[in-house]
């Protein structure tokens, strides 16, 4: 099927080729009839051979010959030595049809099947495999098989470890034996065998050892995957981190009504809260699991802990995610009140890999509480929230205004024990950097810069200090140098450029209070309002730093070329938001937002929606193709009918769970007046879409 | 760039289906069953199903029902999950499910499941198992070297059932399109030829975890269209090879994913036309 050259069949070759297929036909026919009447001879058993050779994967012909070989092992007058005739015959048997086929999927599965039996040395199977990996040093079912005889065997992880390292010296470009190897290491320095200790002593050789392979070929992949594999083995956490709350350690934060703007309130940090409740939330490196009352100790006075409920934000059911929330519910008789919350106080967290939190983090704030005036009942005839340019004016700071949501000092969570960064991993770091840019300074090299561009931000990542600003400027110079490197991959280098883009902005006070603007439409004036913070027109493709924009109530992200808000559901303060004039293609890329409980207006005019055939998140929203919704989800139906369900699942299931007030949509393929009216229909709490006012 | 030569592409099909005679096909009769899949989902595709007389394709498929519930390659032959899943998606394309004893199937299948949660191709207990690897893939076996075929069954399997959280996203969608070469082509791992069956395993897998935007989309619609045999219909696996039904399927799949005009849509995970699963999920 693979490899053959395409040419005319001359009408000698089709005659030829029908008198072997009535050869091979006839040679079937007679071998069902033995395979179907349970006949084992041993005339009948060589046929199936003869089969297998000219035709490998007929799968049915194997499964016939297990069952002949149990037949004759079972028969009264079997011992040792014809057992040992019959299975030496079918690895005959095997290595002829692989010299057919050297990948034949039922050949190497059958041979497993036979060795299974307790047959065959391991010099033997190394034997055969030599021969076959010197053939194709790639085969991929000879690595598989082989890795199948060093476990059964019992070989032991260091001398295959050593015949990796001849594989590689034979030829630096072997995937296959990278790979191997890195499975190899994995399993050593898991089992801290003798002399695989400790990474500290292994991975420095092995940087080594990849460089020669790099610095000989630096276009050859096999080195890239390898190095990055001992990058992670570098960097990656053992154990997970809080890194990020709101509110933040030591802020003050005002919950409001609606009408009400006091000056003295710093607009970071004031809410609206009419339900007597506001959220909590946590931020981890990693996703976690186990997050609840009985690891996370919230300390109010008034509150008992035991009674809160924490819930991961994860767009699929998953229990584990970075981001968990809690509401805290408060007397009305409570005006001011200090909160403290602690994480890891005792076991329980865990991150995916398994690894135990093992920090103990505590951070705290303050709750000023604005009683609700009675004359303020939500009657705000809902007023239209207008994204134009001329509504937002950038807020203005007080040089001494403290924003603790914005302290880019220490870390501003208390962790004990402190994280630091431990010496060799940095010192790992800092020497393959000083190797990189010493290979770029000879050569234009495409996997030098990504690989350079990744040690920098993981260098980066790493540092528990203020964040090298000079990093963020190189390692965008080297996703631009790659866009016009590699063009191909131009929305790769693209998307991670992006990422390093807001990372600076969010990196220093500076750069972020650029972004913040207050809106100046309210009617009346004194109806308060957060800060808004504008990323619009920054050619963003898609959004990220969420550690940092936990506080963000406001959001523009207008004019930018997102076609995806992955991870956006981390923002659990967000109450308005604007993609308009972005690129999303479908409702199901807008999933994130079901877990926006606040969320009440949304623009999503001018993008993509209905305009292709083919929906690139329909499996990364949780709905019943992923069998991720109960079988509920559509008992509503009945309010838009069946074959408005089927035309537009996807929108029912999204917005039927927004509580939204305002909603803008035009300017997209499928806002029909059709689609208008069934989505009126499935959200009846809607009071303005497209800037009509309903009802 | 060339044009999808769909006449020629259907009329190829249907003489694959007739020509039982050639060496060829004798030797590829044991996944009679895989063909009839790919054969009847690309005329699907190409909006031309009805050419094809469902019948006689459905008592066929009948007939190569076993007692277990599962179905084989071809008549005579032992039942196989890899069968038991073509006839089940034929039967689906052509809208005939209704003539299955579903709890039969199911148990089958479920009948095949280890402790360890893989699952046995049949009786014989060939596992194909999904396991993650330290470059973002999946590999056959526990250890085994990530490809892109393993990568497109891990990555559907933990579609369907709502796990895709497991998947490093960024670093597997690194990988993937990583394997798209100069030629435009798309090649199953490292250092290797593309071939147009990674058209669609890779490209899939990409769209399921919404990563395409990171390869040139063009350029793979270009080196697609450039391995038809235009005069003879059909689709080879790299520009001026031989032909065959498998890669005929896959060109075309391919191409639905990537939006060519006039093609049916295609689902990424469950590799059926969209129409067909929408119509499974969606009506009562």
């Amino acid at each position: 099927m693979h490899g053959r050259p395409r040419k005319a069949p001359k009408p000698e070759d089709e005659a030829a080729s029908a008198a072997k297929a009535q050869k091979l036909r006839a040679l079937q026919t007679q071998f069902f009839s033995y395979h179907h009447n349970k006949i084992y001879t041993k005339e009948a058993v060589e046929l199936s051979a003869k089969l297998l050779d000219i035709n490998p994967e007929s799968y049915t012909a194997w499964n016939y010959r297990k069952l002949a070989v149990e037949h004759c092992l079972s028969q009264p007058d079997s011992d040792a030595d014809s057992a040992k005739f019959i299975l030496d015959h079918e690895l005959r048997v095997v290595e002829s049809a692989l010299r057919q086929n050297f990948k034949s999927y039922g050949a190497w599965h059958h041979r497993k099947w036979v060795i299974s039996k307790g047959h065959s040395s391991i010099d033997n199977e190394l034997r055969l495999l030599d021969k076959f990996q010197k053939a194709d040093s790639r085969n991929f079912h000879a690595w598989n098989y082989r890795r199948f005889v060093a476990e059964s065997m019992n070989r032991s992880e260091q001398d295959e470890l050593k015949y990796t390292e001849d594989m590689i010296y034979t030829n630096f470009s072997n995937y296959s034996a990278w790979h191997n190897r890195s499975v190899l290491l994995s399993t050593l320095l898991e089992k801290k065998a003798e002399g695989f200790l400790s990474k500290e002593k292994v991975l420095p050789e092995e940087y080594e050892f990849i460089h020669q392979a790099i610095f000989t070929d630096p276009d050859d992949q096999s080195g890239w995957f390898y190095h990055l594999w001992l990058l992670d083995q570098t960097v990656k956490a053992d154990s997970p981190l809080l890194i990020s709350s709101w509110p933040a350690h030591g802020s003050d934060v005002q919950l409001v009504d609606r009408c009400h703007n006091n000056s003295a309130f710093s607009p970071f940090t004031t809410l609206h809260s009419d339900s007597g409740s506001f959220p909590i939330v946590l931020y981890f490196n990693q996703p976690v699991e186990g997050v609840s009352s009985s690891t996370v100790t919230v300390e109010s006075g008034f509150n008992k802990s035991e009674d809160l409920v924490w819930e991961p934000v994860s767009v699929s059911n998953s229990q584990a995610a970075k981001v968990w929330v809690t509401h805290l519910k408060f007397p009305t008789s409570e005006l001011h009140f200090p909160v403290e919350v602690s994480v890891g106080h005792s076991k329980g967290i865990t991150s995916a890999r398994g690894s135990q939190y093992s920090f103990s983090s505590v951070f705290s704030f303050k709750v000023h509480v604005q009683p609700i005036k009675k004359d303020s009942s939500q009657g705000s005839v809902a007023e239209s929230f207008l994204w134009g340019e001329e509504n937002f004016k950038v807020y203005g700071i007080q040089s001494e205004e403290s924003i603790p949501i914005l302290s880019f000092d220490q870390l501003s969570i208390r962790n004990d024990p402190e994280p630091t960064v431990s010496d060799w991993r940095a010192e790992a770091l800092s020497k393959e950097i000083e190797c990189f840019r010493e290979l770029l300074s000879l050569m234009d090299c495409k996997i030098g810069k990504l690989t350079l561009a990744r040690l920098l931000m993981a260098y980066d990542a790493m540092s528990f200090s203020c964040a090298n600003k000079l990093s963020h400027s190189e390692v965008l110079e080297l996703y631009s140098d790659l866009m016009k490197l590699d063009p191909s991959h131009y929305q790769y280098y693209k998307d991670e450029h992006n990422l390093v883009v807001l990372k600076q902005v969010t990196s220093s006070r500076e750069s972020l209070l650029k972004h913040c603007f207050q809106y100046t439409n309210s009617v009346p004036l004194t109806i308060y309002s957060p800060i808004c913070l504008r990323l619009n027109n920054l050619s963003l493709s898609r959004m990220g730093a969420f550690e940092e924009l936990l506080w963000v109530q406001m959001l523009d992200l207008s004019h930018n070329e997102l076609q995806s808000i992955e991870g956006l559901e981390a923002m659990q303060l967000l109450s308005c938001l604007s993609l308009r004039n972005n690129k999303l293609r479908s409702f199901t890329a807008l999933d994130p937002l079901r877990k926006l409980k606040s969320l009440r207006v949304l623009d999503i005019s001018y993008n993509h929606i209905g305009e292709h055939f083919i929906d690139t998140t329909r499996y990364l929203c949780a709905s019943p193709l992923s069998h991720s919704v109960g079988s509920e989800w559509n008992k509503d139906e009945t309010v838009i009918g069946d074959v408005a369900l089927i035309n537009y699942w996807d929108a029912f299931l999204i917005f039927k769970e927004l509580n939204l007030k305002q909603l803008d949509i035009l300017g997209n393929a499928i806002a029909d007046e059709k689609f208008k009216s069934v989505l009126v229909k499935i959200m009846p709490a809607l009071k303005r879409l497209d800037g009509e006012l309903l009802g | 760039m060339g044009e999808l030569a769909v006449d020629k592409h259907v009329h190829y099909i249907l003489s694959v289906e007739k020509r039982k005679d050639s060496f060829e096909s004798v030797v590829m009769d044991h996944l009679r069953m895989n063909g009839a899949y790919w054969g009847l989902t690309t005329l699907d595709l190409l909006g031309k199903l009805d050419i094809v007389n469902a019948d006689e394709v459905i008592s066929w498929i009948m007939k190569c029902q076993h007692e277990s519930g599962g179905f084989a390659g071809n008549i005579g032959h032992d039942p196989h999950i890899l069968y038991t899943l073509s006839a089940v998606q034929v039967l689906a394309v052509s809208n005939k499910l209704d003539v299955l004893d579903t709890d039969k199937v199911a148990a089958y299948i479920t009948g095949l499941q280890n402790e360890d949660g893989s699952f046995s191709g049949d009786m014989w207990g060939e596992v194909d198992t999904s396991c993650k690897n330290l470059d973002g893939g999946f590999g056959c076996t526990p250890g085994g070297e990530s490809h892109a075929g393993q990568i497109f069954c891990c990555v559907g399997a933990l579609a369907i059932t709502g796990s895709l959280h497991h998947v490093d996203k960024d670093l597997l969608g690194w990988w993937l399109c990583e394997r798209q070469v100069k030629s435009g082509g798309l090649n199953g791992r490292p250092e290797k030829l593309p071939d147009v069956c990674y058209s669609w395993w890779v490209l899939s897998s990409l769209i399921m975890i919404d990563r395409v935007h990171w390869i040139d989309k063009e350029k793979l619609v270009k080196f697609i269209l450039d391995c038809q045999d235009v005069k003879n219909g059909g689709i080879s696996d790299r520009p001026d090879d031989a032909v065959d039904v498998f890669h005929t399927y896959f060109g075309v799949a391919g191409l639905s994913l990537l939006e060519y005009p006039g093609l049916k849509a295609i689902d990424p995970a469950y590799a059926l036309p969209v129409d067909v699963i929408n119509r499974i999920f969606f009506s009562r």
